[in-house]
């Protein structure tokens, strides 16, 4: 690859899970207050799209910078079977202790992909509805690349 | 700085096959892409440039006139075309995402006079793009 050029690979997964927003470390007002609706206790779910982007040198032989069946597989068992169709607070060991806002979603996924060893993880960006979508690059942020909340109210 | 996208589309087929790997590792490697008769695909193709608005008209760029370099560099080029035997930029690569989308950067940076070429993104599907952009710029397409 030209060092002149990047080239990052996109790809798009979508999983369906249920959470609530709740602080262990607020009162029932103060979450009441902070997470509206998003704290009633039964929960509520979101079909949620993850957009992950990864960079490397592309192969000529293949002119890919990862096989999409390296990738697709390496996402399905990192992140997709561990959250699609299921409790996010319940079933997910880093939302015991966190609050599974889709901010802390990014991170996580983030960091179950980090160690993808054909290709280099830049970003992952995570839509909660099509109104809401959340970036988050690790270390690689900078450049203006930070996690950030792009768009719209959380509902 | 702004960024300006312009979006388009365009449909092509394609197929992957390597000549230097035996049939089997082919089709191992590239799965069904590599089925001899091609298959297509629409794709869209996002162009960012980047660049401040010119006082007099508020313009980064005149889009009449980027629209007329993208249909002139890849809409006659590839649009409705076979990408790996009539477009002879992609000539002994892999028709791939990467590969196109650098492809039509290395098309359309040196035509893009006024602002600079920022980022190009390629859909071959709503699930899979490529992004190409200079090394060192954050390829972020939103100011």
């Amino acid at each position: 690859m030209s060092e002149v050029l990047k080239i990052e690979l996109g790809r798009r997964y979508r999983f369906s899970a249920s959470h609530r927003l709740h602080s262990r470390q607020l009162s029932e007002e103060e979450n009441c207050r902070v997470f509206g609706k998003c704290n009633n206790p039964h929960g509520h779910g979101h079909n949620y799209v993850v957009e992950i982007s990864v960079s490397g040198e592309v192969d000529p032989s293949t002119g890919m910078i990862a096989n999409l069946a390296d990738l697709d597989g390496f996402v399905e068992r990192h992140v997709l079977e561990a959250f699609d169709h299921k409790s996010l607070n319940e079933e997910v060991a880093a939302f015991r202790e966190q609050v599974p806002t889709t901010e802390n979603l990014c991170i996580e996924i983030f960091e179950r992909l980090k160690s993808f060893p054909h290709a280099r993880l830049e970003r992952v960006r995570v839509e909660e509805t099509s109104n809401n979508s959340f970036e988050y690059a690790g270390e690689n942020a900078g450049n203006g690349r930070e996690a950030v909340h792009q768009e719209g109210n959380r509902p | 700085m702004i960024l300006l996208t312009r979006k388009i589309e365009f449909s092509a087929s394609h197929l992957y096959h390597n000549p230097d790997l035996s049939p089997e590792e082919n089709r191992r490697v590239f799965g069904k892409c590599n089925n001899p008769h091609g298959h297509g695909h629409n794709y869209t193709l996002e162009v960012t440039v980047a660049g401040e608005p010119d006082p007099v008209t508020g313009m980064v760029l005149n889009l009449a006139e980027l629209k007329q370099i993208l249909e002139r560099e890849v809409m006659q080029r590839m649009d409705h075309r076979h990408l790996n035997y009539e477009v002879p930029e992609l000539a002994g690569q892999i028709p791939t995402c990467e590969n196109i989308a650098r492809v039509i950067w290395q098309l359309l940076e040196p035509k893009i006079t006024e602002g600079k070429l920022h980022r190009v993104r390629l859909y071959e599907a709503p699930d899979l793009f490529a992004d190409c952009y200079r090394n060192g710029s954050n390829g972020a397409a939103r100011p």
